[in-house]
């Protein structure tokens, strides 16, 4: 048998799949579709990683993970040396398990990629994080000496608790400033339960808080205390505002009763529990026909909360095909499972509504594709005379959201980027300020937990530095 | 939690509430408000401001109660405490050196319209403040609005106060008092926020109305509270809540407001008593 052959036979091309919860009951609850892998196939999944010698694997994920680390601990059943191993470099494992778009970073660079079969990395750090959560007490990190430095953290979403967590075990003094009356950012209000439980985001929270970080809530920074008068009592700051700021498409009738930002829809029902009203205040409509206009994460999440609304029919509505979709592969097919149609290559043009300003129907276009355009996406060319309509009683704008402006506008003397976020110096996160640092979606426009978390930890090290020199 | 100092109804429907919040009453400004949550179930729900006391960190609105949010604001007793009181929210009003300003407070505008004449006075404005209710027993703080008035007009529908009537009588009181306004301000009810805006267009006084559509978050976030004002789409929260009252689709934002009618408002009309419908 030659060398190749041999290597062949050895190689396990089975990616291990998770069980979910069944489709049909899935559609009539909110608790957490994937189930998460039993102790047997994680060491299953894991004996499959080659243990490379020089793995690309580590080079896809933003905060650089020892993956064959970690996942060697899996394989030899020291789960608890595993999360340990994680979390030198990811204080969130049980979130990125389940949110990273692996397909995009990690497992896009695993050796087992061209077979078309990466280790599930994601599934695996998920399992790690999820067995140290079943056991109780989280194993406490080694604290440094207090340093007597105050920093400030404006949003506690995945970026602004990651720089608490890093500069907490540094020594130092953080508080952290969120608008809203719970922590977690987008992971709390945007992110639904059935893909990543509330109870984690919480949990998450509660153990930043207990390496001492102080939170304060109901806070609006630039409104409540503006940056430079929180710097009077801080030594340096963080900014972790995100892109809390929804687009509409400026077609006619958005601005009809039953149309809905996926911001407002998604909190409604998650950060309010709307889908519980009226045991929670807050409303939510349940109405049976309705469009989600969009392609990515946040049009899936959008959709499959339609579906658990009681939705008879929820379509999504998408200018491109199937193959551009952004959204996790995933959650396109989870959504599919559920009965979600999409309505591909299909453009809206503009929204009708009755007498009492109620959306009734939605006007579109048919799409076809041409030349790739500079994202390389062959670009979308609508069909002349192709209108038709469409009745709906709701429809959700999922086309993405922009950088939060408020404290770009109450703070002088912070640059702003193209996309209107804040301006920082890439390799440490520095803004136009000297004492003020910003990473996460504020900066990038609306991107990944992870991304923006990479940004806390970069920015966290840059604050560290700069604090010791002070 | 936020301490409630005093809650009390100081006419009927209307309750007076004071609350404790330091780093609130540090910022607050005319014109601004707050989002409160009556419990942990609770709404978020958008008070304006109509008075505060920095130094002893505590801010003062005047609420109507209306629904289920304001129902159980109503019922909370100074010493108890609600889960959220974040603000300031919203741009301030324009406060500047603009001559005579007629500043006009209905229901719950009453108090928030206060803090907004006190500003324009100190501002050297002639400031002419005009009230309006149903009845006499729906006016309070006509004292604290007459001291930071030139003049202080009243309306009331039934004639129990001041001049018979209701806001369309505006031009004529004014024409009496002998006063042409350089602009107008206007704290209330939305009907009343429109309807001063019609009949203030055609004499071209230019209008600022504080306007209350359904929020949530009151930080730009959501965009439940977005409007048509010129023709392009605002948020209330960030780009207002004043806006140029003669330049509003006013249609648009009553419908809008009616929103969750049917889930909210529909059920309190309902009675388990079968002599009721
Ligand atoms: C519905 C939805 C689904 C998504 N799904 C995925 C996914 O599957 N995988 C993935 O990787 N990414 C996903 N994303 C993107 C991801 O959630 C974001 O990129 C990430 O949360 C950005 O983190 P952040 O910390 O920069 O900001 P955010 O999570 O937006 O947090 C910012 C926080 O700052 C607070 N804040 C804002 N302004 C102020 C202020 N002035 N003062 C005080 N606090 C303030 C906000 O209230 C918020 O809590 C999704 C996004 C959405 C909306
Ligand atoms: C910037 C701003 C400032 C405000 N200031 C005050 C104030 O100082 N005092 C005061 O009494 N009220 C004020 N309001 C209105 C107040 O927020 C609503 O009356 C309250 O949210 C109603 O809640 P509810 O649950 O009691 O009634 P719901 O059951 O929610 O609704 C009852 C009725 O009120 C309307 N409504 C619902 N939500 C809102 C909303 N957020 N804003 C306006 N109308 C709504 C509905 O269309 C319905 O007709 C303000 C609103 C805004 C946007
Ligand atoms: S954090 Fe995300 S990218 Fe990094 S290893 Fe985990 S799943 Fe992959
Ligand atoms: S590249 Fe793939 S096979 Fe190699 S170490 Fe990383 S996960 Fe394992
Ligand atoms: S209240 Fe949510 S954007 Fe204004």
């Amino acid at each position: 048998m030659s060398e190749e052959k041999k290597e062949k036979k050895r190689l396990d091309l089975k990616r291990r799949s998770m069980p979910k919860q069944d489709e049909h009951e899935r559609v009539k609850n909110f608790d957490e579709v994937a189930l998460g892998y039993p102790v047997e196939t994680a060491i299953e999944e894991a004996r499959r990683c080659l243990q490379c010698k020089k793995p690309l694997c580590n080079q896809g994920c933003p905060v650089g993970i020892d993956i064959p680390g970690f996942i060697k601990f899996i394989v030899e059943g020291n789960f608890s040396a595993a999360v340990k191993r994680i979390k030198e470099t990811n204080a969130l494992p049980a979130i990125c398990g389940r949110v990273c778009p692996q397909e995009e970073q990690c497992e896009k660079m695993c050796v087992l990629h061209n077979k078309k079969a990466p280790i599930c990395i994601g599934r695996l750090e998920r399992f790690v994080a999820d067995w140290e959560a079943a056991q109780g007490k989280a194993e406490a990190p080694a604290m440094a000496a207090k340093t007597g430095r105050k920093v400030a953290v404006v949003g506690a979403g995945p970026a602004g608790i990651t720089v608490a967590n890093d500069l907490a075990l540094l020594g130092h003094e953080v508080t952290i400033y969120e608008a809203l009356h719970e922590c977690g950012g987008v992971l709390l209000y945007g992110i639904p339960e059935f893909r990543l439980p509330k109870a984690i985001v919480r949990r998450e929270v509660d153990y930043v808080r207990s390496l001492g970080v102080k939170i304060v809530t109901d806070f609006v920074v630039g409104k409540t205390r503006t940056v430079d008068k929180l710097l009077e009592e801080f030594d340096a700051m963080f900014v972790g505002s995100g892109a809390g700021l929804p687009w509409f498409m400026e077609i006619p009738g958005e601005n009809l009763n039953g149309v809905f930002s996926a911001n407002e829809y998604l909190t409604r029902v998650n950060l309010m529990r709307g889908f519980r009203f009226p045991e929670f205040d807050t409303p939510v409509k349940r109405p049976s026909r309705v469009a989600v206009v969009g392609g990515g994460n946040v049009a899936m999440d959008s959709a499959r909360t339609a579906v658990r609304l009681g939705a008879d029919e929820v379509h999504l509505v998408y200018r491109r095909s199937k193959a551009e979709l952004p959204a996790r592969a995933e959650e396109v097919e989870n959504a599919e499972e559920e009965g979600v149609i999409f309505d591909l290559l299909t453009l809206p043009i503009g929204l009708i509504g009755d007498e009492h300003g109620w959306l009734r129907e939605l006007e579109c276009l048919r799409m076809e594709l041409g030349e790739p355009d500079a994202s390389g996406r062959r670009k979308p060319i609508p069909v002349k005379g192709s209108n038709f309509r469409v009745p709906f009683e709701a429809l959700v704008m999922a086309i993405g959201n922009g950088p939060n402006p408020l404290i770009p506008m109450t703070t002088p003397g912070l640059t702003l980027n193209k996309k209107g976020g804040i301006q920082t110096e890439e390799a440490t996160g520095q803004t136009s300020r000297p004492d003020i640092w910003a990473g996460g979606d504020i900066v990038r426009g609306a991107a990944t937990v992870i991304s923006a978390m990479g940004d806390g930890r970069v920015a966290a090290a840059a604050i560290h530095r700069y604090l010791l020199g002070k | 939690m936020y301490r409630i100092i005093e809650r009390r109804m100081i006419v009927p429907n209307l309750h007076e509430f004071i609350v404790e919040a330091p780093a609130v009453a540090e910022s607050v400004k005319p014109g601004n408000f707050v989002i409160v949550r009556p419990d942990d179930a609770g709404e978020r729900i958008p008070l304006s401001v109509a008075d505060w006391d920095a130094s002893a960190g505590t801010v003062t609105s005047i609420f109507m109660q209306v629904g289920g949010s304001t129902a159980k604001l109503a019922r909370l007793k100074p010493g108890a405490a609600v889960p959220t009181f974040a603000g300031p929210l919203g741009k301030e009003t324009e406060i500047g050196a603009f001559g005579t300003v007629l500043c006009v407070g209905g229901c719950y505008g009453i108090g928030s319209i206060y803090p907004i004449a006190r500003a324009l006075k100190e501002a050297g404005n002639t400031v002419i403040t005009l009230l309006e209710a149903r009845s006499s027993y729906l006016l309070y703080w006509e004292d604290k609005l007459a001291a930071v008035s030139d003049k202080l007009i009243i309306v009331t529908r039934d004639g129990t106060k001041g001049a018979k009537g209701h806001i369309d009588r505006i031009p004529e009181l004014l024409q009496r008092a002998g006063a042409v306004p350089d602009r107008v301000i206007v704290n209330g009810c939305t009907f009343q926020l429109m309807r001063t805006a019609e009949i203030t267009k055609p004499l071209g006084w230019k209008t600022i109305v504080n306007m209350n559509p359904i929020m949530i978050d009151g930080t730009g976030m959501c965009g439940v509270c977005r409007l048509s004002v010129a023709g392009k789409m605002k948020f209330a929260c960030v780009d207002g809540p004043d806006f140029d009252g003669h330049e509003i689709d006013w249609d648009e934002f009553l419908a809008r407001r009616k929103t969750y009618n049917p889930e909210e408002v529909d059920p309190l009309r309902r009675s388990s008593c079968r002599s009721h419908f």
